[in-house]
C-alpha cells in the first residue's frame, strides 16, 4: 500500500477530473467544484442481517486474513462473527479502484483522497449513514467531514487512517538539525548529491507548500490548486532542487536502505520509514518542518449499487473498530482513525509515534488531493494545472 | 581451431570471471535470505532463519507461485501450438509475405514490454471489456503467449531446416497416413526442439513483470507481481529473498530434466 | 483421417491456410491490431476537465514531444543506454560462448549452459535489488572499486547483467553449429588463429550477435524498473510512458511517447533483417 500510495494520490487526479464529467456537459450547475452536481443517492436507513458476503476493493495490506503473516489477521474474526465472507480484490491504482467500483460488483472500497471525489461525483458511492456505524463516534474529529470524504456536510465514508510526509535527516552528518524545508531546496546545500525526494508528480505540492510560506507574493492558497504562475514557480524550484538530488525514492525499502548506507542523508519520508531506519540502527530523525507538510488520508466508502449493503456496513464498522483499526495502522505504519485504537496497538507508543491524537500536528498537513483544471481552492477566474500537466512537468524536472 | 595455450587460459579466465559476475549477486540473494536486517544492511550483522520460516508460512507466496506456473503452462502450450504451425508453414511452403512472418513473430518480444503491455491493455479494455470478459488469468496467458511464440518458432524452424523432408517422404512412400507420419516421424524429430523452445517460453513467462503489470486483472497475482508488491515493504522484503533463493535452486530441476530428456540441445535452445 | 490427409496432401494451399490462419489471426488481429489502436490513440487528447479521452485528430501530443527538449534528451539517453548494454553484453558474451562451444570439454558443455540459464529463473526484481545492495555506499562494489554508486553507469551495468544470458545463448548456439572440422581445415591450410577467426568464426558470429542484440537492445530500451532501483535520479523512456499512463491516466500522451521506442526498434529490426541475422535467431 505504501509504495502504491504516492502514485495513488497522484492518480486521484484522474479521479477528480472524472468528477467533473458526470454527463458530458448536460449537468446543471450544482454544489461541486466548478458547478458539478452530486447524484442523489439514498443512504442506508437501517441495519439488517448480513447477506453472507461482502466484496471489497482495497489497497494491498488493508485487508489481511493471515495469508501474509499468521499474526496479521483482522478478517477471519469478522467473518466468523458476522457470517459475511470477505472477498477482497487488491487494486494497484486509484484509477483501477474507480474502474472496479463502476462495475457495480463491489460493495466497499478504501479510496484515497484522489479517488474519493471522483467516486462521489460519478455516483458510484452512496452517502454513509454514520448512525449505523457504532465506531464512527470514536473517529478523530480532524478526519470527519473533510473535503475529500464529504460534500456539503454529508459524509460519504468512514475515515481509515492518515499520515504526513516528513523531513528525515541523518543526525551524524546533517548539523545543525534542519527545521525548515529550506534544507532540501538550498542551492548551496553542503549535502548536494545526498538529498532525496519523493518520486511522483504529487511532490510538486511540497514545493508549492514551501513557496506558499516563503513567497507570499505568489498568493498560493492551496498547494494542489496552482495557476500558471504559481505552477511555474514550483517547477522552477524543483528544477533547481534536481541539482541537489542523489536519487528520488518511491518505495520504502529503497529509502530505508539509502539512509542506512548513507546514499541519502536528507529528504522527505514517512514516519514508518523513519521508525524502520532507526530500528535498524541508523542515526536518523524526522521532523514536521515549520512550513507544515503534505500528507494522505484514506476513506472506506460504500457502493451506490452495493448488493450486500448490510455486510458492507458491518465491514466498515469493523475496519474502523479499535482493534482492527489498530491492526491496520501498525501493519502499515500510519496514524489510526479511531481514537480508541491507541489502547489496542501492540506497541503502546504507536499513537504517540505517529501523532495520532495530535490535532495541532495534523492541522499543518495538506492531504493529497488530485489537482484539477477546476481549481480545488475554489477560484473560478483562473484555470489550474491538472494532474496530467503535473506529470509532464515532473518529467521535465527530472530531465 | 588450434589455440595457443595462453589463449586457452585467457578464455578460461574470462569464463570464470563471467560466471563470477553472474553468480555473485545470486550468492548475495542467498546470504541476504539469512540476513537479520530487514533491509539487507551490508555486511549482515546477524544471521537468522526466521525469514525462511516466514516464507514457508506465507500463503500469498505459494498462491502466487501456483498462479505463475499456471500462467506459464498456459502460455507455453499456446506458444508450442502456434510456434510450430508457423515454423512448418515457413519451412515447408513458399508464399507471399513469408519473409515478413519472421519479423512479425519477433515483434512482440522486440518491442519494449511496456509498449506491448499498454497496447494489449487498452485493446482488451475496449474489445473484451465490452464482451464482459474482464482481465484475469486469461488475459495474462494471452499476453505471455504473444511474446513466447517466437522461442518455439525459432527452435522448431532451425530443427526443420536441419532435418529436411527426406524421412517424411519416405514415410509417405511406405504408405503412412499424414497423421502417422507426424506421430512417428516428424514429432520425434522436433521433440527436443519443442522442449527447448517450450522451456524458454516458460522461463520468459515465469519471470515477466512489465507486460503482466498491464494485462493482469486486479485479483490475479503472479509471482513477479507478488515480489514487486512485497519487495517494497520492509517487513516482507527478506521473505522475497527466500523465495528468490528457492526459485534459483528449484530452477535447476526443469533445466536438468530437459537436458536428460532431450540431450544437451534442449537447454541451449536459441532465444 | 487418411482420406483427409491425402486430400490435404494434394492441396498444399489448404494445408498452408490451415497452418497459418490461427497464428496469423493471433499475431495480426490481436497483436498488431492492439498496437495499431494504441498508435492511433496517440493522436487523441485528454480533456483536462473531464479526464475523458477526446477522440479527435490532433498532433498536439507529438508537438509537445518534439518541442520539449527533455523528451529528446531522454530518448537519446535511452538509446545510449541500450547501445552500451548491448556492447558490454557482446564483449562479455563472445569469449564466454566461444569457450563453452569450442574450448570446454564436450562433457561439461551442457553444465555450462545450465549455469548460464539458471539465473534467468531468479526473479529480475530480486537480482536488480541485489545490485542495489552491491552498489550502495560502503557496499561491496564501493569498497572494492570505489564506485560507481547509483546513476547512469550503474543502470547500464545492471541491465547488462540482467540480459547477458540472452546474448550468450544465441552466440553459443551459432558457434556450436560451426563444425570443428571447419576450424581444423582452416588450420591445416596454414591459417593462424587470427585468420581463422576472421574468415571462419566471424561470419557465423555476426548474425548470432545481431540476433542476441535484438534482445539486449529492446529489453534495455523498454525497461523502467531497474533504473528506478539503481539509476539515482536518471529517467529513461519507459519511465515517461509509465508515468503518463499509470499516474496521470493520459493514455494518448503515453502512446505518443511509446511511438519513439517502437520506431527505433522497427528501424533496428529492418536493418538487422537486411543482414540476414533474423534467420539465425
Amino acid at each position: 500500500m505504501r509504495s502504491g500510495r504516492i502514485l495513488l494520490a497522484a492518480l486521484a487526479a484522474g479521479v477528480l477530473t472524472l468528477a467533473g464529467c458526470g454527463d458530458d456537459g448536460g449537468d446543471p450547475a450544482g454544489s461541486g467544484p466548478g458547478g458539478l452536481t452530486v447524484p442523489k443517492i439514498d443512504e442506508l436507513a437501517a441495519l439488517g442481517a448480513g447477506e453472507g458476503v461482502v466484496n471489497v476493493v482495497s489497497w494491498a495490506g488493508y485487508v489481511e486474513d493471515g495469508s501474509t503473516d499468521k499474526s496479521v489477521d483482522w478478517v477471519t474474526g469478522f467473518e466468523k462473527e458476522t457470517g459475511c465472507q470477505v472477498n477482497n480484490k487488491i487494486a494497484g491504482t486509484s484509477d483501477e479502484m474507480v474502474a472496479l467500483m463502476k462495475t457495480g460488483e463491489y460493495d466497499v472500497v478504501s479510496a484515497s483522497g484522489d479517488a474519493s471525489l471522483r467516486l462521489i461525483y460519478g455516483g458510484d458511492v452512496a452517502p454513509v449513514n454514520t448512525d449505523l456505524l457504532s465506531n464512527y463516534q470514536d473517529v478523530f474529529e480532524g478526519l470527519k467531514n473533510k473535503a475529500w470524504n464529504s460534500v456539503d456536510g454529508v459524509p460519504y465514508g468512514a475515515p481509515h487512517g492518515r499520515g504526513a510526509n516528513l523531513l528525515m535527516y541523518r543526525t551524524d552528518t546533517v548539523t545543525p538539525a534542519p527545521t525548515s524545508w529550506s534544507a532540501v531546496f538550498d542551492p548551496a546545500s553542503p549535502h548536494k548529491g545526498k538529498i532525496t525526494a519523493y518520486d511522483s508528480p504529487i511532490y510538486i505540492a511540497d514545493a508549492a507548500l514551501y513557496l506558499m510560506k516563503t513567497k507570499p507574493e505568489l498568493n498560493i492558497e492551496n498547494p494542489y490548486a496552482l495557476d500558471d504562475t504559481q505552477f511555474q514557480a514550483a517547477v522552477d524550484l524543483l528544477k533547481q532542487q534536481n541539482e541537489l538530488i542523489g536519487e528520488y525514492w518511491s518505495d520504502y525499502t529503497k529509502e530505508v536502505q539509502a539512509f542506512k548506507a548513507g546514499n541519502s542523508v536528507l529528504g522527505t519520508t514517512w514516519q514508518v520509514i523513519t521508525n524502520l531506519t532507526k530500528a535498524d540502527g541508523a542515526p536518523v530523525e524526522a521532523i514536521l518542518p515549520a512550513e507544515g507538510a503534505t500528507g494522505w488520508s484514506d476513506t472506506w466508502m460504500v457502493s451506490a449499487k452495493a448488493q450486500h449493503p448490510h455486510c458492507a456496513y458491518l465491514w466498515m464498522n469493523h475496519i474502523i473498530s479499535p482493534k482492527a483499526n489498530a491492526g491496520v495502522a501498525e501493519w502499515f505504519g500510519e496514524a489510526p482513525a479511531n481514537r480508541l485504537s491507541c489502547a489496542e496497538t501492540k506497541d503502546p507508543n504507536h499513537c504517540a509515534t505517529f501523532h495520532a491524537e495530535d490535532e495541532a500536528y495534523f492541522a499543518q498537513v495538506w492531504y493529497w488531493t488530485t489537482p484539477l483544471a477546476r481549481c480545488v481552492d475554489g477560484r473560478t477566474d483562473v484555470t489550474c494545472k491538472d494532474y496530467a500537466a503535473w506529470t509532464q512537468a515532473w518529467t521535465t524536472i527530472k530531465g | 581451431m588450434t589455440l595457443s595455450a595462453p589463449a586457452r587460459w585467457a578464455l578460461r579466465a574470462v569464463m570464470a570471471l563471467g560466471l563470477t559476475f553472474i553468480y555473485v549477486p545470486l550468492l548475495l540473494v542467498l546470504i541476504n535470505s539469512f540476513n537479520g536486517d530487514r533491509t539487507f544492511a551490508w555486511p549482515p550483522h546477524d544471521l537468522t532463519t526466521r525469514w525462511w520460516s516466514a516464507a514457508w508460512a506465507n500463503e500469498g507466496a505459494r498462491e502466487a507461485l501456483l498462479t505463475s506456473i499456471r500462467a506459464g503452462l498456459g502460455a507455453t502450450a499456446i506458444a508450442l501450438v502456434l510456434g510450430t504451425m508457423i515454423a512448418f508453414a515457413v519451412q515447408r511452403f513458399a508464399f507471399f509475405g513469408r519473409d515478413t512472418i519472421s519479423l512479425l513473430v519477433l515483434l512482440p518480444i522486440a518491442l519494449p514490454g511496456i509498449v506491448t503491455g499498454i497496447a494489449l491493455d487498452s485493446a482488451w479494455r475496449s474489445v473484451m471489456g465490452d464482451l464482459g470478459i474482464g482481465k484475469g488469468m486469461f488475459s495474462i496467458i494471452v499476453g505471455h503467449a504473444t511474446f513466447c511464440v517466437v522461442t518455439v518458432y525459432n527452435n522448431v524452424l532451425a530443427r526443420l531446416r536441419r532435418t529436411g523432408t527426406n524421412l517424411e517422404e519416405a514415410s509417405a512412400d511406405l504408405g503412412a497416413s499424414g497423421f502417422q507420419t507426424f506421430r512417428y516421424v516428424t514429432f520425434p524429430l522436433i521433440r527436443s526442439a519443442l522442449l527447448a523452445g517450450g522451456l524458454l517460453a516458460f522461463a520468459l513467462s515465469f519471470d515477466e513483470i512489465i507486460v503482466t503489470t498491464f494485462t493482469a486483472g486486479p485479483g490475479v497475482t503472479t509471482l513477479p507481481i507478488w515480489i514487486f508488491n512485497n519487495l517494497f515493504r520492509p517487513n516482507q522484503a527478506p521473505v522475497v529473498n527466500v523465495v528468490a533463493a528457492v526459485l534459483i535452486v528449484l530452477s535447476v530441476i526443469p533445466v536438468w530434466l530437459a537436458q536428460r530428456i532431450a540431450g544437451p540441445q534442449a537447454g541451449a535452445g536459441r532465444t | 483421417m487418411a482420406s483427409l490427409g491425402s486430400y490435404l496432401h494434394r492441396h498444399p494451399r489448404l494445408r498452408l491456410a490451415g497452418l497459418l490462419s490461427a497464428p496469423l489471426l493471433w499475431l495480426v488481429v490481436a497483436y498488431l491490431g492492439a498496437l495499431a489502436v494504441l498508435l492511433v490513440s496517440a493522436f487523441w487528447t485528454v480533456n483536462g476537465f473531464t479526464g475523458e479521452v477526446v477522440r479527435q485528430f490532433s498532433l498536439g501530443n507529438f508537438r509537445t514531444l518534439l518541442a520539449e527538449e527533455v523528451y529528446r534528451n531522454v530518448a537519446l539517453r535511452s538509446v545510449g543506454v541500450a547501445a552500451a548494454v548491448t556492447v558490454i553484453c557482446v564483449v562479455v558474451a563472445v569469449p564466454m560462448a566461444f569457450f563453452m562451444a569450442k574450448v570446454a570439454p564436450a562433457g561439461s558443455r551442457h553444465w555450462l549452459v545450465i549455469a548460464i540459464l539458471t539465473p534467468l529463473w531468479a526473479s529480475y526484481l530480486v537480482k536488480a535489488y541485489a545490485w542495489r545492495i552491491l552498489l550502495a555506499n560502503d557496499g561491496p562494489m564501493d569498497t572494492l572499486f570505489g564506485g560507481p554508486g547509483y546513476g547512469l553507469p550503474a543502470t547500464v551495468l545492471v541491465l547488462a547483467y540482467l540480459w547477458l544470458p540472452y546474448m550468450i545463448l544465441p552466440v553459443y548456439a551459432g558457434l556450436e553449429r560451426l563444425p570443428d572440422s571447419l576450424l581444423e581445415a582452416s588450420a591445416d591450410l596454414g591459417a593462424r588463429a587470427g585468420r581463422t577467426f576472421r574468415s571462419v568464426v566471424l561470419p557465423t558470429l555476426v548474425p548470432s550477435v545481431l540476433a542476441g542484440s535484438i534482445f539486449t537492445f529492446s529489453l534495455s530500451l523498454g525497461d523502467y524498473i531497474t533504473v528506478q532501483i539503481v539509476g539515482g535520479k536518471t529517467q529513461l523512456i519507459g519511465n515517461l510512458v509509465y508515468a503518463n499512463i499509470g499516474a496521470a491516466n493520459n493514455l494518448p500522451f503515453a502512446a505518443a511517447i511509446a511511438c519513439v521506442p517502437v520506431l527505433i526498434m522497427v528501424i533496428y529490426l529492418l536493418a538487422v533483417r537486411r543482414s540476414g541475422a533474423l534467420e539465425e535467431l
